[in-house]
């Protein structure tokens, strides 16, 4: 089933593109040796570089070019051994030099692609377009003073990737899950963060409507958004605000637009004959940017594996179900704690306590993966504990929720509180003469015929054990009272 | 007197404890103070520091530690940036900037020793060829015609450092050119003038007119103390992305070289409608004293030589508008307040910016916008290829060009402000080079009839200033120019 809007005049479909900005994960800057730590105090920063003195000249950061072709070659995509750095021209105060050093006609990384997957299971190649370097901005605030506005070139100069897909994308669903598989990658890769609320990954989105079967229609860029959902929303807004158009007889006019969350609308920011002249060329400051295919290839050789690979892999070595595998690679740490958990186990198993009784741990007690209380080992050892009959699961449940507590060693949370399982035969048998004696009616009608009734003796058994009863032997001992 | 001396004269006689740095550098500092009121050589004079760094080398000469230009003054272009020491660019939009960091090529003068009198005036932002846009006032020529008066410039836009090591103020300076303002000056002022090959010095810290053209050189009043000067500024600096990692031959002793078996080109391009008959009849001369000394001479064919001017007055204004972008008044220099950011942008470069500067600005704009970006930029991109193949093209048949510097010797002050065009001609035999990145070096020839210096350009292939050097020397040697300026020091 395809995503469409309902109007009027019938139905339309929606066109999604994306331009995101990925601030590059390294120590120095693009074109400067200043530092790039996030939230560190106003202008300590910045390098006379950075802040455009007079007679200062950019370097290249071979860091931040080695970042962008590996997140090329993450992205399936074609490296381009000559690229070409240009001056985009434009005044702003936080723009020190009055140009921003960019990659306009000759990008580092040129076509790839990013796999999505949708809620109904079904996959989708998106196009990516091309991938440049650039450099940010500093930032503006406006709020600091009446009737100043201050600057931070902290982080002007910083490396940015600019990831543009093609307009392959025909749904907020289809936006989000987009943006979701390239920040896994770029988290995967170790290339950008990927964390939209500190603004290291940002995103321009291009929409338009159309009728089913027509050309595209002209689009509006919906600039600077800074989280998914917000994404999700903005493309809904947009399109909604052009079918209406349309529909009222008008035209959609090309124009950049920003969206406005706390009223769930675009608003327009700038139009086409008002848009900036950049006035590119290429920046006779630096040469054309040459890269050794050597140098490519020892790169791709130390790729990390990326989350499709990783989680074809899960699915096929430890024999757990492709869906509970996608769960497990969303994050690079949720996937090495697993194959930690799993290695020498029942993988299936170790899936199911990690995507159950594990994870629902860490929401309730307020943590992340990173900084769990119980590690990968720990949870191990209670898989282990289990598997030698040492506690059986239902006490497992009850340790692990201990271990979240306290952090604590599931062996010794089994022996102080004593929930070692009970495998001696004498006290279980005890234990079912002590329930049939109580329950002389549930006897007799399961006597009569009635077998449904097993499981209750069963369960009055383990109670009256304080769950501690080994459930075969239980049942074993149950059984033969009969 | 000590101020005539040469450079290389000077640094033996240093050697030979003839005298004292801290005499040489008074000297020279007693000529600042006395000539700089009338020829304005000088934006900002550094007596003090002159003298502290004079003292530094006697010490050095004296341990054995000294470098090769210990205690040698001289005269710094003010677009270099000094570290402690305001830098103007001959601009008002900088106002009172002091960088807190020093150029590469004049932190290697101060490595090898050398001694730094001030800031040498110039057009502002280095963009002009007669010293009169410096915000500054405008450099007199220390030259002047046969029997007048008249003040004449010094040619430009290094005029202040040629201007003073013509005037003996300084016996060497550092200088850039773009387009000719090296050698222009160079054969305004009766000196010699060398523009390296683009990429042989540092840009850092120099001040930017035109990223992919500019590059420092160095003045002298011989060709041996260019060579000693370039060979302390040259070599590669990894803060510069274009400058190119080779060894920095040893240009004095290349000076030694003779031109036996060279083969020197005459361009047919450059002999020009209506040039000054004195001066074609120069360059003849040249001609002859090369061939005398053992040179085969070729005539060759650079035929886009007549799309340079207009090729060059495309990509450095387009190149500028994008460099001065960052004097915008909100992190040093100048401010005029403003109501908003747009007004504040435009009170202080309307205020800070000069007429040829803002000029420049509005051309290179215009060039670079859209629609007008192919039939300008890309247009002048491909033609400066084609200008470059011409010079590839002669140097695999050539060693070496000998051509005219300028069409004219210097002229009266005033004369063309109303006309850019006629102005911008007079870096018609300069700007080729310029546009092909190769080096030249002008070296006085002789005098015309009204008894103002002529030079002749040497042009050679890329990163081969020896021969540049070797062809030059052959020549100074030759014309034996001694003719002295009316204003000097001691004069």
């Amino acid at each position: 089933m395809s995503y469409t809007l309902e109007g009027s005049s019938g139905s339309w479909e929606v066109v999604i593109g994306l331009e995101v900005h990925a601030q590059v994960i390294s120590q120095s800057k693009l074109f400067s040796g200043a530092a790039t730590a996030f939230g560190a105090e106003p202008n300590t920063q910045v390098s006379f570089v950075d802040a455009a003195f007079p007679g200062m000249l950019p370097v290249i950061n071979e860091a931040c070019v080695a970042q962008a072709v590996r997140t090329g070659l993450g992205l399936e995509a074609h490296i381009n051994l000559v690229s070409r750095f240009d001056r985009k021209n434009y005044f702003y105060a936080d723009l020190p030099s009055g140009y921003q050093i960019s990659q306009y006609e000759h990008p580092i990384v040129g076509a790839g692609t990013i796999e999505i997957e949708l809620s109904n299971g079904a996959t989708k190649k998106i196009g990516v377009t091309r991938l440049h370097l650039e450099q940010d901005a500093g930032k503006s605030l406006h709020d600091q003073n009446a009737t100043k506005s201050y600057i931070d070139l902290n982080r002007a100069g910083v490396a940015l990737m600019e990831i543009v897909s093609e307009p392959d994308l025909r749904s907020p669903e289809e936006a989000g899950a987009y943006l979701r598989k390239l920040r896994t990658v770029l988290r995967y890769l170790g290339t950008c963060d990927g964390n939209m609320e500190e603004g290291s990954m940002r995103a321009d989105v291009n929409v338009s409507v159309r009728k089913h079967g027509e050309p595209f229609r002209t689009r509006c860029e919906v600039k600077n958004v800074n989280s998914i959902r917000f994404v999700q929303q903005a493309v809904e807004a947009e399109a909604k605000r052009q079918i209406a158009l349309y529909e009222d007889g008008g035209t959609v006019l090309q124009e950049t637009r920003l969206y406005d969350p706390s009223r769930g609308e675009t608003r327009s920011m700038r139009s086409k004959e008002d848009a900036h002249d950049y006035r590119y060329f290429p920046d006779p400051d630096l040469l054309p940017l040459v890269l050794d295919e050597d140098w490519v290839e020892s790169l791709r050789a130390e790729l990390p594996e990326l989350p499709d690979a990783k989680r074809a892999r899960l699915s096929r070595d430890y024999g757990i179900p492709f869906y509970d595998a996608g769960v497990l690679v969303a994050e690079q740490v949720i996937a090495d704690f697993y194959e930690a958990v799993a290695k020498g186990r029942d993988g299936k198993l170790a899936a199911n306590w990690m995507i159950g009784d594990f994870f629902a741990g860490l929401n309730r007690t307020g943590h992340g993966i990173e900084d769990s209380p119980v590690s990968a080992a720990a949870l191990g050892k209670l898989l282990d504990l289990m598997a030698d009959s040492t506690i059986n699961g239902k006490i497992a449940k009850e340790v692990l929720e201990v271990m979240m507590d306290t952090g604590e060693d599931p062996a010794a949370i089994i022996d102080a509180r004593g929930l070692r399982q009970v495998t001696d035969t004498g006290a279980i048998d005890a234990a079912v003469d002590t329930v049939l004696a109580a329950n002389p009616d549930k006897l007799a009608e399961y006597r009569g015929g009635k077998e449904k009734l097993f499981g209750f003796f069963v369960g009055q058994v383990m109670k009256v054990m304080a769950g501690k009863g080994n459930p075969a032997l239980v049942n074993e001992a149950v059984r033969k009272k009969l | 007197m000590l101020c005539d001396l040469s450079i290389v004269g000077a640094a033996a006689g240093l050697r030979r404890r003839d005298f004292s740095a801290r005499e040489l550098v008074g000297a020279h500092v007693d000529a600042v103070a006395a000539l700089n009121p009338r020829l304005n050589a000088f934006i900002t004079e550094t007596p003090e520091l002159a003298l502290r760094q004079a003292e530094a080398a006697d010490r050095a000469l004296a341990d054995g530690s000294a470098g090769p230009l210990a205690g040698i003054p001289l005269a710094i272009k003010d677009l270099f940036c000094t570290a402690g020491v305001r830098t103007t660019a001959g601009s008002r939009i900088l106002g009172n900037f002091v960088p807190p960091y020093e150029s590469t090529v004049s932190a290697q003068l101060l490595r090898d020793g050398a001694v730094f009198l001030g800031k040498a005036n110039l057009d502002e932002f280095a963009m002009g060829s007669s010293n009169m846009t410096s915000a500054y006032g405008s450099v007199q020529n220390p030259w002047q015609r046969r029997g007048s008066n008249v003040a004449l410039v010094p040619g430009g836009s290094s005029g202040g450092s040629a201007a003073s090591v013509a005037a003996r103020m300084a016996m060497g300076s550092t200088g850039t050119d773009t387009g000719g303002s090296i050698r222009q000056p160079a054969s305004f002022c009766g000196i010699a003038g060398i523009k390296p090959t683009y990429g042989r010095c540092s840009r850092w810290g120099i001040v930017a007119f035109a990223s992919s053209l500019d590059q420092a050189g160095a003045f002298g009043r011989s060709v041996a103390d260019c060579a000693l000067l370039l060979g302390s500024m040259a070599g590669f600096d990894p803060k510069d992305s274009t400058s190119v990692e080779r060894p920095v031959p040893d240009y004095v002793a290349a000076c030694r070289r003779g031109v036996r078996g060279l083969r020197i080109g005459v361009p047919a391009e450059y002999r020009m409608d209506g040039m000054n008959a004195e001066v074609e009849l120069l360059w003849q001369k040249g001609l002859g004293w090369l061939r005398e000394s053992g040179a085969e001479i070729v005539d060759v064919s650079l035929p886009h030589t007549k799309y340079g001017l207009a090729t060059y007055y495309i990509v450095a204004p387009a190149e500028a508008s994008s460099n001065l972008a960052r004097y915008d008044g909100v992190r040093f220099g100048v401010r005029q307040d403003g109501v908003d950011l747009i007004d504040l942008y435009e009170r202080t470069r309307a205020a800070g910016f000069g007429d040829e500067v803002k000029r420049r600005i509005m051309i290179g704009t215009y060039v670079l916008s859209a629609g007008y970006y192919d039939a300008y930029y890309l247009r002048a991109q491909k033609v400066r290829a084609l200008i470059l193949k011409d010079f590839t093209d002669v140097f695999a048949r050539v060693d070496a060009l000998l051509t005219p510097t300028a069409p004219t010797a210097a002229f009266a002050q005033g004369e063309k402000m109303d006309d850019p065009i006629a102005m911008y001609l007079n870096d018609v035999f300069t700007v080729p080079a310029s546009m092909a990145g190769v080096p030249g070096m002008s070296v006085p020839a002789g005098l015309d009839g009204q008894g103002l210096p002529l030079g002749l350009q040497v042009v050679g292939r890329p990163f081969d200033e020896e021969t540049v050097f070797a062809v030059s020397q052959v020549i100074e040697d030759a014309a034996g120019f001694s003719a002295l300026p009316a204003v000097r020091a001691g004069e």
